[in-house]
C-alpha cells in the first residue's frame, strides 16, 4: 500500500496531494529558513491565525457576488488580504507601543482567528453555508483536491521560490547583521517585510493541505532540523528545502495509504520525526554526538592529568584516572609508572612546556587557537617549528620528543 | 544652557568646512523615547585623519554614528559624506558595528562574513566567483586571520571576531571607516593587528572615526578627538582638544584624578 502510494500509484487525487504537498514542502521549507534566522519564527503563527476571517469574508462576498463561495483562488486571496492586516498589525503594535513582539503575535493570532471563527460559525447558518466546508482550512483537507487546486498551489510555491532566490543574500545580511545591512544601504525594514509577506504565501498557498494551525510547523520544523547538519546559511536553506519537500511528499503518501489518516498531520510528525533523527544523530550538534564527545573529552583530561602527575612524581587520587592509565598499560594498580608510562609522561610535560611558548607568542596565534589542553602538539605544528620552540626552551636534552 | 548653545554655534564650522570633509553631521539630534541621548551635535571630521569618539557610558557615542549612517532615524540633523548627502555615498563608507550586536552562532563562516563586504559588488544575482573569494581572503589576511576562513564564526575568539569584522570593512573597499567601540574586550594581540590595520589606512589617505573607550591609548593611536556627552563637548587635534579641563567637562568629574594624571594629555 506504502509502496504504491509513494511511487504514485494511488489514484489520481493521492498523486496530486503528494506533488502539491511536496511543492507546498519545498517552499516552506526554504522560507522558513530565513525566519528562523531572522529570529522571527512565531510571527508565522500570528500570520497563518489571521488568514482565517479573510477565507469567511471571501466566502460570503463571492456568495452575495453570485459565484461559487468555494473557489480556491478568491478563498486564498480573501486569506492573503487578512493575513497582511494581521501582519501589519504585529508590526504596528512592537513598533508603535511598548508591547514586546511575543504579546503582540499572541494579541493578535488569538483576536484574528476568534474572529475568524465567529464569522464560520455565521456561515453555517447561511443557506449556501453548509456545504461550504471551510473549517477544511483549519486543518486542511486534501479529499475534494482538484487539478486546479493542486496548479495554484504549485505556481505559488514556485514563485515564492523565486522570490527568495532573488533576496536570499540581503535577508542572508539582514538575519545576520541588521545594523551593517542598514549602514550598507539595505532597506532593513522592507527585507523584513519581504521575509514575512514569503512566509504568508507559503501559509496561504499551504492552507488547502495542512491548514493554517499546522503550517507553523512546516515552517520551522525544516530548518531546525537542517541547522543540526551544517554551520553554513546556504547549505541550512537547501537542506530545509529537501526536508520540507520529503516530508510533505512522504507525509502525504502515508495518509493516502492507511484510511483515515488527515494528511496535514501527518506531514507535520514526518518532518517532526526527521527532526528527532538530526537532533539524535547529526554529527556535529547532535545530541548522541556531544555525549560522546563529552565522555571522550573527560577521559582524555584524565588521562593526561594522569601523565603529568606521573611525571611530576605526584600521587593519584582519581579512580578513574587510575583505571585509564592501568588499561593502557601506563601504571600499575598501585599508580606508580611501568616504563611506557614514564616515557609517556616525560613527553606530556615536555608537550605542555612547547604549549606554554606557543600560546604565548603571537606568530602561533592559529596554532594556539586550537589549545585544548589535550591536543598533540604534533597536530598542529610542523617538526621544524617544534625543534624551534625545543631549541627556545633548551633544557635537559635527554627528554625524549 | 544658553551658553553652551552660544558656544556651540561660534564655532559652528563654516560651508567649505563640510564641503571639505569626509563625515560632517549638522545638528543631529537622537532620542529614545523623550529623552535625548544625543543632542545637536555638530561634528566634522577632517580627511585622512583618525578620529577618536570618546566620552562615558550612555554619552551618545555609538547613537551618533547610528544616526549619522541611517540605522537609527534621528530626530533632526544632517549629515554630508564627501559634501554629499549620505543616499549615493554609501559605496564610499565602511561600517564596524560593535561586535556583541550580533549572534555569533549563525550559521555562517569566516570567509562568508567577509564576502558581506561585498555585498554592494555582487548585487541580488551575481555568483560568487574565484576573484570575489582571493579578495576576502586577502582582506583576512591583512588582519592576521587568513587560516581562519573556513571555520564557523562561533569558534572565533572575542579578539577575533573583532579582527573578522574589520576584514569585512575591509572588503567594502571605502573612503571612510566608521568603527563602533572596535577595542572592547580584545586582547592584547587584537588591538595591536587592528590599530596596524588602521594606520595604513589612515597611512593611504582614508579617513577613520572610532567609538573608542580607552583614554590611556587616545594619543598613542589617534591624531584627533572628537568628545561628546549627548551634547558636543570639544572637537580638535588631540594636542589641543584633549585636555584635562575636557575630559572634566566630558566627564563630569567621573574620572579619578589620579587616573587623569597619568594620560598622556595636551596642556589645557
Amino acid at each position: 500500500m506504502l509502496w504504491d502510494a509513494l511511487f504514485l500509484q494511488m489514484g489520481y487525487n493521492a498523486t496530486l496531494v503528494a506533488i502539491g504537498a511536496c511543492f507546498l514542502g519545498v517552499a516552506a521549507g526554504v522560507t522558513g529558513t530565513f525566519l528562523f534566522l531572522r529570529k522571527r519564527a512565531l510571527v508565522s503563527d500570528a500570520i497563518s491565525h489571521a488568514t482565517l476571517p479573510g477565507v469567511g469574508l471571501a466566502f460570503i462576498v463571492m456568495v452575495l457576488l453570485g459565484g461559487d463561495g468555494r473557489s480556491l483562488p478568491g478563498l486564498l486571496f480573501g486569506s492573503a488580504v487578512s493575513a497582511w492586516i494581521g501582519l501589519l498589525g504585529v508590526s504596528w503594535l512592537t513598533r508603535r507601543t511598548r508591547l514586546a513582539e511575543d504579546a503582540a503575535i499572541g494579541a493578535v493570532l488569538s483576536v484574528f482567528f476568534g474572529f475568524g471563527i465567529v464569522i464560520l460559525t455565521v456561515i453555517q447558518t447561511m443557506s449556501v453555508g453548509r456545504q461550504a466546508g471551510l473549517e477544511g482550512f483549519l486543518l486542511g483537507s486534501t479529499a475534494g483536491m482538484l487539478w486546479n487546486d493542486a496548479v495554484v498551489i504549485a505556481a505559488g510555491g514556485a514563485l515564492t521560490l523565486a522570490v527568495v532566490l532573488l533576496l536570499r543574500r540581503s535577508m542572508a545580511l539582514v538575519a545576520f547583521d541588521p545594523e551593517f545591512a542598514a549602514a550598507s544601504g539595505i532597506n532593513v525594514p522592507r527585507i523584513d517585510l519581504a521575509i514575512m509577506a514569503l512566509a504568508m504565501a507559503v501559509t496561504v498557498v499551504g492552507l488547502k493541505i495542512v491548514g493554517l494551525i499546522l503550517i507553523v510547523a512546516m515552517l520551522i520544523i525544516p530548518p531546525v532540523t537542517a541547522r543540526f547538519w551544517t554551520d553554513r546559511t546556504d547549505r541550512v536553506t537547501l537542506i530545509s528545502g529537501i526536508v520540507g519537500g520529503v516530508s510533505g511528499y512522504v507525509g502525504a503518501a502515508l495518509s493516502a495509504a492507511i484510511p483515515h489518516l488527515p494528511t496535514g498531520p501527518i506531514i507535520v510528525l514526518t518532518s517532526f520525526g526527521m527532526f528527532i533523527l538530526s537532533l539524535l544523530l547529526a554529527p556535529n550538534r547532535g545530541v548522541l554526538a556531544a555525549l560522546l564527545r563529552h565522555l571522550s573529552f573527560q577521559r582524555r583530561v584524565h588521562m593526561r592529568q594522569g601523565l603529568l602527575a606521573l611525571a611530576q612524581g605526584q600521587p593519584i587520587y582519581e579512580k578513574l584516572t587510575l583505571r585509564l592509565l592501568e588499561r593502557a598499560g601506563l601504571a600499575r594498580a598501585d599508580g606508580v609508572a611501568t616504563e611506557e608510562g614514564r616515557a609517556r609522561a616525560a613527553k606530556a610535560l615536555r608537550d605542555e612546556k612547547r604549549w606554554e611558548l606557543v600560546r604565548a607568542d603571537q606568530a602561533f596565534e592559529s596554532a594556539a587557537a586550537l589549545y585544548d589542553g589535550l591536543r598533540e602538539i604534533e597536530t598542529v605544528l610542523t617538526t621544524d617549528q617544534i625543534e624551534e620552540i625545543d631549541r627556545r626552551i633548551g633544557g635537559p636534552m635527554g627528554v625524549p620528543a | 544652557m544658553t551658553l553652551e548653545l552660544a558656544a556651540n554655534q561660534g564655532v559652528a564650522p563654516n560651508l567649505d568646512q563640510v564641503e571639505a570633509s569626509p563625515f560632517a553631521v549638522r545638528g543631529m539630534t537622537v532620542s529614545y523615547g523623550q529623552k535625548p541621548v544625543v543632542f545637536s551635535v555638530d561634528m566634522t571630521v577632517s580627511e585622512g585623519s583618525m578620529t577618536a569618539i570618546i566620552g562615558p557610558n550612555g554619552a551618545g557615542k555609538s547613537t551618533l554614528l547610528k544616526a549619522a549612517l541611517g540605522i537609527v532615524k534621528p530626530l533632526s540633523g544632517r549629515v554630508m559624506i564627501f559634501g554629499k548627502p549620505l543616499k549615493g555615498q554609501r559605496n564610499r563608507i565602511a561600517y564596524v558595528p560593535q561586535r556583541a550586536s550580533v549572534d555569533w552562532d549563525f550559521p555562517t563562516r569566516v570567509i562568508d562574513v567577509v564576502l558581506m563586504g561585498l555585498h554592494r559588488e555582487l548585487g541580488l544575482l551575481r555568483r560568487v566567483r574565484q576573484h570575489h573569494v582571493d579578495k576576502a581572503r586577502d582582506c583576512l589576511d591583512r588582519v592576521g586571520m587568513a587560516d581562519f576562513a573556513n571555520r564557523q564564526i562561533g569558534q572565533l575568539s572575542g579578539g577575533q571576531q573583532q579582527r573578522v569584522f574589520l576584514a569585512r570593512a575591509l572588503a567594502q573597499g571605502a573612503d571612510l571607516y566608521l568603527l563602533d567601540e572596535p577595542f572592547a574586550g580584545v586582547d592584547a594581540a587584537t588591538e595591536k593587528a587592528i590599530i596596524d590595520v588602521l594606520k595604513g589606512l589612515k597611512a593611504e589617505g582614508k579617513t577613520v572615526v572610532a567609538v573608542h573607550h580607552d583614554l590611556s591609548t587616545v594619543s598613542e593611536y589617534f591624531d584627533r578627538v572628537f568628545m561628546i556627552n549627548t551634547r558636543r563637548i570639544a572637537e580638535g587635534s588631540v594636542a589641543e582638544a584633549f585636555t584635562a579641563e575636557n575630559l572634566d567637562k566630558t566627564y563630569g568629574g567621573r574620572l579619578a584624578t589620579a587616573h587623569v594624571d597619568q594620560l598622556d594629555l595636551a596642556a589645557g
